[in-house]
């Protein structure tokens, strides 16, 4: 799909038919066909496999150690990383959410030096590794609402509660309503709510009052709508989708082996941007995941024929 | 097919919502999300709006409400404070949340730091950089609170460690110590008349001096008087050896006579 379609994904509509696919797709589909039982089979038998957490593992190592150098570097006074997640500074560098500093920028109706320095080194930070990189691997509100969806799951499954999904649009709304709200009132609605900064000043600075509304968040994702503040509200998400639209580190999908049985598509966050993996729906062999993923590993773990992989894209080229 | 039709069909525990009807539920839901976001608003403005907290704030801030707003609560004052006066507010604070305030009765202002560090690592300027220096700095007014019970009115000295054994205040002593700010539990005072106030305000006498009480000329009962000098950083509230502070911070609050 074109840029400017997985853009208009990510803001909410749903994902279409590819209008045309390439004659090497229509041929990796012709192969599957009348091969149904094979590939049961198959997937019978990788299922039995342990499930591999390779990826996930090392991005909960990677979350943690960020997050407590943090608190390491200020309370053994190392300064190697000051501040927390909403701005900090690295070996002095600024460092700022692109999406804090620009509401602030607007609350203000003035634009800070250092404050855009550090913004837009964090921008090509992240258009590098891949805007929404920084939710799964660097964001601690993701990973507590991982344990949180891994909660929900469970209960869903003995029926006690249900996902109640919302239309994805909403999240392009609050990422404009909490501008618009700056910008109109002085004060940043969205600073005060934003569970990222809670979360990381507690790791930093000891515990608040206010990770009771962090609580009061989890316990709606668990008992209401599965991953709902990240699915649905989070602006700095959106922001780092944007930014990382065109970044080289992505996951990709090769049709070829795939069974679209679609274990994929039940562990993502975003599942709209897998929309690729459901039969018929792959435009190429090789796609881009949109710009949406989190680039977590959660499909690349649990995907039992490889058709997911970590890309770098004009690596491979390369070497 | 027989065999089929004449098992109990399983009762389906809802109707099954059509694709048009859920994509409906989709938008409401999400439609009631924002709502209820945006009902937040006035929670956080509460606060704000009736000045529950009338805080001191750092050297530098700008004016409360754009102070509230230009602060992106990151707390990198916080940790280049030499003497960890600076604290983040919690959420009774609305907007407030996350921004720095200090406490000067828990541990002032001394600016041990010399440079006014906290503005220099305020990365948006809600602690404004056009401050070079401490006399430069308008954190509020000190206010004599309790003027019956303070030890120089009533012509007491004062020795000993002020504010007890446990007190976990710091304060550059200057003469002792150039650079590094001590307990202020280990420090001695031994004085005849109690000037400690006077004798640790970090600005000097234009901002905090004693004076005889009117009707005692012969210097024995003093008086700590406020001078317009006075940037309110707290100090003579912290070193006070009267509990509750006699001499108190007035956040924001301006030099008037009196």
């Amino acid at each position: 799909m074109s840029l400017l379609g997985d853009m208009v994904v990510m803001l909410g509509r749903a994902p279409r038919k590819p209008m045309h696919r390439t004659d090497a797709a229509e041929i990796a589909y012709g192969r599957k066909r009348g091969k149904g039982l094979e590939v049961a089979r198959l997937i019978e038998e990788l299922a039995a496999r342990p499930q591999s957490h390779k990826w996930r593992n090392r991005r909960w190592a990677v979350l943690i150690s960020i997050n407590l150098l943090f608190t390491v570097s200020y309370w053994f006074d190392v300064q190697l990383v000051e501040g927390s997640l909403t701005a900090s500074r690295f070996l002095g560098f600024h460092l700022a959410d692109v999406y804090s500093a620009g509401i602030v920028m607007l609350a203000q109706w003035h634009v800070p030096v250092n404050l855009a320095i550090g913004a837009v080194t964090v921008f090509f930070l992240w258009a590098l590794l891949g805007g929404r990189t920084y939710c799964s691997w660097v964001c601690p509100y993701h990973l507590v609402a991982e344990w949180a969806e891994m909660l929900h799951l469970k209960l869903a499954e003995k029926g006690l509660v249900s996902d109640h999904v919302f239309h994805r649009g909403v999240r392009a709304g609050f990422w404009l309503l909490f501008a618009l709200l700056a910008f109109a009132t002085g004060q940043t609605l969205f600073l005060a709510l934003n569970p990222i900064g809670i979360l990381s000043r507690a790791v930093v600075y000891g515990p608040s009052l206010a990770l009771g509304w962090v609580a009061m968040l989890l316990l709606f994702e668990v008992v209401y709508s599965r991953r709902a503040w990240c699915r649905y509200v989070c602006p700095i998400g959106l922001t780092f989708g944007a930014i990382g639209a065109g970044a080289p580190l992505r996951v990709e999908y090769n049709l070829d082996a795939c069974a679209h049985e679609g274990e994929c598509r039940k562990v993502c966050e975003v599942p709209h941007v897998l929309d690729m993996t459901i039969k018929g729906r792959a435009e190429d062999v090789k796609n881009d995941v949109g710009p949406d993923c989190t680039r977590c590993g959660l499909c690349v773990d649990v995907c039992p024929t490889n058709s997911l992989r970590f890309q770098i894209k004009g690596l491979s080229q390369l070497l | 097919m027989a065999d089929v039709s004449a098992k109990p069909e399983p009762q389906p525990k809802r109707r099954r919502l059509s694709r048009h009807q859920e994509d409906r539920r989709r938008v409401l839901r999400a439609g009631l999300l924002t709502l209820g976001v945006l009902l937040l608003q006035p929670l956080a403005f509460l606060p704000v709006v009736r000045r529950m907290q009338q805080r001191l704030r750092p050297p530098g801030a700008l004016d409360e409400p754009a102070f509230l707003s230009a602060c992106i609560k990151c707390g990198q004052c916080v940790q280049v404070c030499p003497v960890q006066a600076i604290e983040l507010a919690d959420m009774e604070d609305g907007f407030g949340v996350g921004v720095p305030f200090i406490d000067a009765r828990k541990q002032a202002c001394d600016f041990s730091c010399d440079a006014l560090s906290c503005i220099l690592a305020c990365p948006t300027g809600a602690l404004s950089h056009g401050l070079k220096t401490k006399e430069e700095v308008h954190s509020g007014i000190a206010r004599l609170a309790r003027p019956d019970a303070c030890l120089a009115r009533k012509g007491q000295g004062f020795h000993g460690h002020t504010r007890g054994e446990r007190f976990r205040g710091l304060l550059r002593y200057e003469d002792h110590d150039r650079w590094n700010p001590v307990p202020v539990r280990k420090h001695d005072y031994d004085v005849p008349i109690c000037d400690l106030c006077v004798r640790e305000c970090p600005i000097g006498e234009t901002a905090l001096r004693l004076e005889p009480l009117p009707g005692h000329p012969d210097g024995k009962r003093m008086t700590p008087v406020v001078g317009k000098d006075c940037v309110g950083c707290g100090v003579c509230e912290m070193i006070c050896p009267e509990e509750p502070a006699c001499i108190v911070v007035d956040a924001r609050a301006e030099w008037s006579e009196a």
